[in-house]
């Protein structure tokens, strides 16, 4: 399995591993869907420490979740960004509905999105 | 333009399982560029998002052939050329526009946008009904040239 869940004090955290592209960005969708369906958790952390290699369907992978629990008032984390992760979440304005983290070590500084 | 110093074809079925393919295809033909990661990263993020167009976009029905094609150049150029006999793109302006998408939510509507962000020219043809040919250019300075720097 690409994504292995962790749940705790309402915070459901998604750890991806693996390559995340149009081919297997369906089935991790599944997987998420069916845990948020069932926890409902407050928060949804997306781990992307794992992910060795992303492309734009990531972003929408991220999106959807971001639409999946933002529509019962649930927040949304994305930790453990890569450099080039992170500048493809920015593209998409992701910034203003998530926190988007970089891995540690990444010339990227850590910043929080802030609320447009 | 210049003949290439070393070049490859490369011919698919568009089937999503080859997207992975392709890219480690890519990056192992300009293994000989040298490339440092980030290069490498950005030059297989481009190549995934164009033929995952190719599988999304413009073979939405049935299944189709993507040709690709890969040279490089004097001082680290890279071109790669992807190219679909599919729909073709009625306005190019258009999908060009991030977030723009025809496919629904789960797509980010991001490839056009990524593809330029990562490379350092991407050239788009298109004619409805014939298919499309996406050239993407990034010249690699590589682990040396970085050094260099």
């Amino acid at each position: 399995m690409p994504v292995r869940f962790h749940y705790h004090d309402a915070a459901l955290t998604a750890a991806l591993s693996g390559e995340i592209d149009h081919h297997s960005a369906g089935r991790l969708r599944e997987c998420t869907d069916e845990a948020i369906a069932k926890l409902r958790p407050r928060l949804l952390r997306l781990d992307f420490q794992d992910v060795s290699f992303m492309d734009s369907s990531a972003v929408g992978y991220v999106m959807g979740r971001y639409r999946a629990i933002s529509a019962y008032g649930a927040t949304l984390e994305v930790v453990n960004l890569s450099a080039a992760a992170l500048r493809m979440m920015r593209l998409s304005g992701l910034q203003s509905l998530a926190k988007l983290e970089s891995k540690p070590g990444q010339e990227e500084q850590n910043e929080r999105g802030q609320a447009s | 333009m210049k003949e290439p110093l070393n070049q490859m074809k490369l011919e698919l079925e568009s089937r999503s399982v080859n997207e992975g393919f392709a890219r480690a295809a890519i990056a192992a033909f300009a293994a000989q560029l040298d490339p440092n990661v980030e290069e490498l990263t950005d030059l297989k993020t481009a190549v995934s998002e164009a033929v995952t167009n190719c599988i999304v976009h413009a073979y939405p029905e049935q299944r189709g052939k993507i040709y690709i094609w890969a040279g490089v150049y004097a001082q680290g150029l890279v071109r790669v050329r992807v190219r679909d006999k599919g729909c073709g793109i009625a306005n190019i302006a258009q999908a060009r526009q991030p977030l723009f998408s025809t496919q629904g939510e789960e797509r980010a509507g991001l490839g056009f946008a990524v593809m330029e962000s990562f490379m350092d020219r991407i050239r788009v043809r298109s004619t409805v009904s014939k298919g499309t040919t996406i050239t993407l250019e990034k010249r690699v300075k590589g682990r040396v040239g970085a050094e260099q720097k």
